[in-house]
């Protein structure tokens, strides 16, 4: 018994000891740190998706109490809700950054590519990419090996293996991730569209073939042949065709849809049903208003 | 001709398998299973029977169930630990308490980490560890071998520890088994046998089992020759009993728990082997090698980290 | 006991196929397509015009640096184009497309067959003439002969090491060269003996080659210097590093190169081209290619025109059999598959490997059971199942740490991997990354020391 209450009197007497010990090496090697940037990082999302340009959540709520003029970064994730928190914190003003997405400018399927090559090595595009151009005959297309679907730390994307590359819309925060790891460039962060009834209205060209139209055509049926019908039909300049691809400028392009109905290989894709095709008129007479277009002007016109 | 493969090189393969060799342990490991069919009858195929079953149900059921992957039992390794965990079970053991074992050292040991390469102790020993300890009085209950007096037979090692001297039973006995102890230990000649198939098969190299052994025989040979004669038992006795073998050769030479370099692997039997040593003569328990093995498991990531290769053009 | 390298290595099978079927000169082809780029360093700049009339042995495209090489029409012909063709890999390359007419022959060149014994050049003119000619690297790796040959300021080389090893499985050119042409491939050998002011080679061939081992080393006895070092069948002995250990018992030190430990390493295919270059005048336009493969009804050798299209090697081998799954350029261990036949031959087509449909897909891959065969094989000991992890994880500094850069892509720690694991895959990724950082603080670092 009584060594019992030695011991334990020993113990208690060394972890005191120790105890204040280390109080005070504590309060002698104490770092000390804006508490602000503490109170930033408890409202960002904590992802550490790195989306912002920053190392990880710490650094960008670091970079958002130095900085003067916040404006320019923002977290991608939170939004314009977090920022606006962020902003009463540390009294300065949040930009307006408008609310992005990933988009992947192929349809990757095997119904419109033909397969030419069976690849067998290691799981990874990364990988792919360096030995070889593609299984199909498009050397600038998805290879389908995922490396975008094990970037993102959102669980947004999947590969379907009719419809290609598929994001989530709900669960997408256009941090990035996912553009970077694709070896073909294939995914791109556009902006999300002005939301219509509910839905977020974008398009974008489907492809990123820069071969010319016979040989793209040869190799997808579904690829941009760069026959520049989108770009004529455009009333807003937003569409360009450079490297014999169509490319839509989504600061421009006000989603009309009108373009929808020109492409001839529907290289065009689009998050709502195309406009309902113009009824064969003279074609003198002024362009005519699609339907869905009448809830959109107001909007425009508003601006 | 259709559609062309595209792969990055090498294009050809040396055609080894998990699978190779995980079945060449167990080819390895049928001699000693003889051995103790012979010493120990039925009750001794009871226990391998409901061990190596269970196991791989076990396996089986976590896979499909749990982790719902493509079960992977057709590679022999669930086999493999249900094999060597009944060895190192007295045979006539309840029938459930085996399984419970089973479950230990696939469900708990294994499968947690991640299944096949991913755990970081030797399953069949964890298992036959938690057995021990959970139900001592059992797992010492050893029956004895055929044509053998008594009802039941202690082991060598625990007569040693119990400094019965005198009751040690001959070099050729413990070389060929009938002595008592778990079901697979007993026979040292089965187990050699085994260690040449699987040196034969190239599934391991020699340097766990022969650092493990010349470490206990450098050991046991200074305190029986230096210190005292009687009090501390010979090499080739120390050798020759209890797991030593069996744990030499099957249970410390696992791939997944035991170190990737050459040095490494000598560390770690030398390791073993002391610790083996430490146990049986100044432990509590009359036998040290599972203990032994699972402390060096642990350590394995560090020797891991200490030990690289020699690399070339490095002095 | 024959010598070997230190550490490592695997026993592939050898699968010679081709070993007893003497080399043929193939039939110049109707149209031969010749890549800009045949080697590494800048592509050539072309220096013909569409519509040119050329002869065997012109010069079309001149070298784009000191890293490169001059290419030479193999056909005489006219210039059809110049344009963008897909090579092997898929990727986009210049060629120049030249159609054949006849089979006219520049007049400097001496077509005989006699041996010319009197070396009339310095060492400097054989360097530039080796340069002038185009040469590269026969073995396939392609690295411009002249660049290697430049020995750098305040380094000494010691010894010529002559890659006769073949150590691939399957390929047979080097052997049947050496059986068929050893007198000119020794007289190459004391040509690059002379460019290097030295006067020790070493010629490096495994005794699966017997009979080339027993023809070199009795011609060897008039070629004073020279030593056929017979070796252990062991892969990768090719590697330049592990054939320097294997010759010389000297140890390439990390990140450096064989002329740090006085060593330079040629192919004896490259030396049977300098021979030819330099005694015969004659540049690089044609090369022995071995066509082989389990599913192909004749596998041969043959010296093929640079430019021919590999489809028309495949075809007088027996033609493409049914059940090919794959096509490989080079051998098993270190080529590359291609994605169609319709490429041509370049200067470094070793070999063109068929294989059938089983042969061709790799085993269903499981989990890593830490057996260690990687490490124990890995002829550079380095820790291939630890790198492949840390490259896929893009734990890149890590990697670096444990010297991915030193990895020669062999192809060992795959092939013995009981879980298939793709390991060589992962590292080479990791390596490409790592190199990248590398180069561009290296980049970083002379900017910087520019401005001050």
């Amino acid at each position: 018994m009584n060594s019992v209450l030695i011991t334990i009197a020993v113990l208690a007497a060394l972890g005191c000891l120790l105890a204040v010990i280390l109080y005070f090496v504590s309060q002698k090697f104490k770092v000390y740190e804006d508490p602000k940037i503490a109170e930033v990082e408890a409202e960002l999302p904590g992802a550490n998706c790195g989306g912002c340009g920053f190392p990880g959540c710490h650094g960008l709520a670091e970079a958002l109490a130095k900085a003067d003029d916040i404006s320019a970064i923002g977290c991608p994730v939170g939004g314009a809700a977090v920022m606006a928190k962020i902003a009463t914190i540390l009294g300065k003003e949040a930009g307006s950054a408008e609310p992005k997405i990933a988009v992947a400018r192929c349809s990757a399927s095997c119904s419109t590519r033909i397969k030419v090559t069976e690849y067998d090595g290691a799981q990874s595009c990364a990988i792919a990419a360096s030995h070889f151009s593609s299984e199909t005959g498009c050397a600038f297309a998805c290879l389908g090996h995922g490396d975008c679907v094990k970037a993102c730390k959102f669980d947004a994307i999947s590969i379907d293996p009719e419809k290609g590359v598929v994001v989530d819309e709900e669960k997408c925060v256009a941090c990035g991730a996912c553009a970077k790891a694709c070896p073909k460039n294939v995914i791109e962060i556009r902006a999300k569209g002005r939301a219509v009834q509910g839905k977020n209205r974008r398009v974008w060209v489907n492809c990123v073939n820069k071969d010319k139209g016979p040989v793209a055509m040869k190799a997808c049926k579904s690829a941009c042949i760069a026959c520049g019908k989108c770009a004529k039909v455009c009333k807003f300049n937003a569409i360009v065709i450079e490297n014999n691809v169509a490319y839509i400028d989504y600061t421009k392009c006000k989603a009309c849809g009108l373009c929808l109905n020109e492409c001839p290989t529907h290289a065009l894709q689009a998050t709502f049903p195309a406009p309902p095709k113009p009824a064969p008129k003279p074609a003198a007479e002024a362009p005519v208003v699609p339907p869905v277009q009448s809830d959109v002007k107001p909007a425009d016109k508003a601006e | 001709m259709d559609k062309l493969t595209i792969a990055p090189s090498p294009h050809v393969h040396g055609h080894d398998s998990v699978k190779r060799n995980m079945y060449g342990v167990l080819i390895a490991l049928v001699p000693a299973l003889a051995a103790s069919l012979w010493f120990f009858g039925l009750g001794a195929l009871k226990v391998i029977l409901i061990s190596v079953i269970s196991c791989v149900l076990f396996e089986f059921l976590i896979q499909k169930f749990l982790f719902k992957t493509k079960p992977t039992i057709s590679d022999g390794s669930a086999a493999v630990t249900g094999l060597i965990l009944a060895f190192n079970l007295p045979s006539e053991l309840d029938w459930w308490i085996v399984v419970v074992g089973a479950l230990f050292a696939i469900g708990v040991c294994k499968m947690t980490f991640g299944g096949l390469g991913q755990n970081i102790v030797n399953p069949a020993i964890a298992g036959r560890v938690f057995l021990l300890v959970s139900f001592p009085a059992q797992m010492t209950t050893w029956p004895a071998p055929a044509g053998v007096d008594g009802y039941t037979g202690a082991t060598p090692l625990g007569l040693l520890k119990a400094g019965a001297i005198s009751q040690l039973p001959s070099s050729s006995d413990l070389l060929m088994g009938s002595v008592g102890g778990s079901l697979g230990e007993v026979s040292a000649i089965a187990l050699l046998i085994g260690l040449v198939i699987l040196l034969a098969m190239r599934v391991i190299t020699w340097h766990i089992p022969v650092s493990i052994i010349a470490t206990m025989a450098l050991f046991a040979a200074f305190f029986h020759y230096g210190i005292c004669e009687i009090h501390y038992a010979d090499p080739l006795f120390h050798i020759l009993t209890g797991g030593a073998l069996l744990g030499a050769i099957f249970m410390a030479t696992d791939y997944v728990t035991s170190p990737m370099t050459k040095n490494g692997m000598l560390i770690y039997g030398f390791g073993i082997g002391l610790i083996t040593m430490l146990i049986r003569c100044f432990g509590a328990y009359p036998e040290g090698m599972s203990f032994a093995i699972l402390i060096m498991n642990i350590v394995t990531p560090l020797i891991n980290k200490y030990t690289r290769p020699n690399r070339f053009g490095v002095k | 006991m024959l010598k070997t390298f230190s550490i490592g290595g695997i026993h592939p099978e050898e699968n010679k196929l081709s070993a007893a079927s003497p080399i043929q000169a193939l039939p110049v082809p109707a149209e031969v397509k010749i890549p800009l780029a045949q080697h590494i360093g800048a592509p050539a700049q072309p220096c013909v015009e569409v519509g040119a009339k050329v002869k065997v042995g012109q010069l079309i495209a001149k070298a784009g640096g000191f890293v490169s090489a001059n290419v030479h029409s193999s056909v005489s012909g006219t210039v059809k184009k110049i344009e963008e063709f897909v090579d092997a890999n898929g990727m986009k390359k210049m060629a120049i497309v030249i159609t054949v007419e006849g089979d006219e022959w520049e007049e400097t060149i001496d077509r005989s067959a006699d041996i010319v014994r009197d070396i009339k050049l310095e060492p400097k003119e054989i360097i530039a003439k080796i340069s002038e000619m185009g040469l590269v690297g026969m073995g396939g790796a392609t690295f411009p002969t002249h660049v290697k040959l430049a020995v750098p300021e305040g380094q000494k080389c010691e010894a010529l090491v002559i890659n006769g090893v073949e150590c691939e499985p399957y390929l047979t050119s080097d052997h049947r060269a050496m059986l068929e042409r050893p007198e000119e491939i020794l007289m190459g050998v004391k040509i690059l003996m002379k460019a290097l002011q030295i006067d020790k080679a070493y010629i490096g061939i495994e005794n699966n080659k017997p009979d080339a081992i027993a023809k070199l080393t009795e011609l060897a006895k008039n070629y004073p210097g020279v030593t056929v070092q017979p070796l252990k069948l062991k892969y990768p002995q090719g590697g330049e590093k592990q054939l320097i250990d294997a010759c010389m018992g000297r140890q390439v030190p990390s990140g450096k190169l064989p002329i740090n430990v006085g060593a330079v390493v040629q192919n004896v295919g490259t030396a049977l081209a300098v021979y030819e270059a330099v005694q015969k005048n004659k540049p690089l336009i044609e090369r022995i290619v071995c066509v082989t493969g389990k599913p192909l009804a004749k596998p041969s050798n043959f010296l093929v025109r640079i430019g021919t299209p590999v489809s028309a090697c495949i075809e007088a081998a027996g033609g493409i059999p049914e059940d090919c799954g794959k096509v490989i350029g080079g051998g098993p261990m270190m080529g590359r598959a291609m994605i169609h036949t319709d490429v041509p031959v370049i200067k470094g087509t070793s070999g063109i490997l068929l294989m059938n449909k089983k042969e061709s897909k790799r085993p269903e891959i499981a989990n890593c059971i830490r057996c260690a065969k990687c490490v124990n094989v890995c002829p550079m000991g380095l820790e291939p199942y630890l790198l492949s992890k840390l490259s896929a994880k893009e734990m890149l500094d890590e990697a670096q740490g444990h010297s991915i850069m030193d990895c020669i892509e062999c192809g060992s720690c795959n092939f013995t991997c009981p879980s298939n694991r793709p390991l060589l895959d992962y590292i080479r990724l990791g390596k490409g990354k790592v190199g990248a950082i590398l180069r561009a603080k290296a980049a970083a670092a002379k900017a910087a020391a520019e401005k001050k």
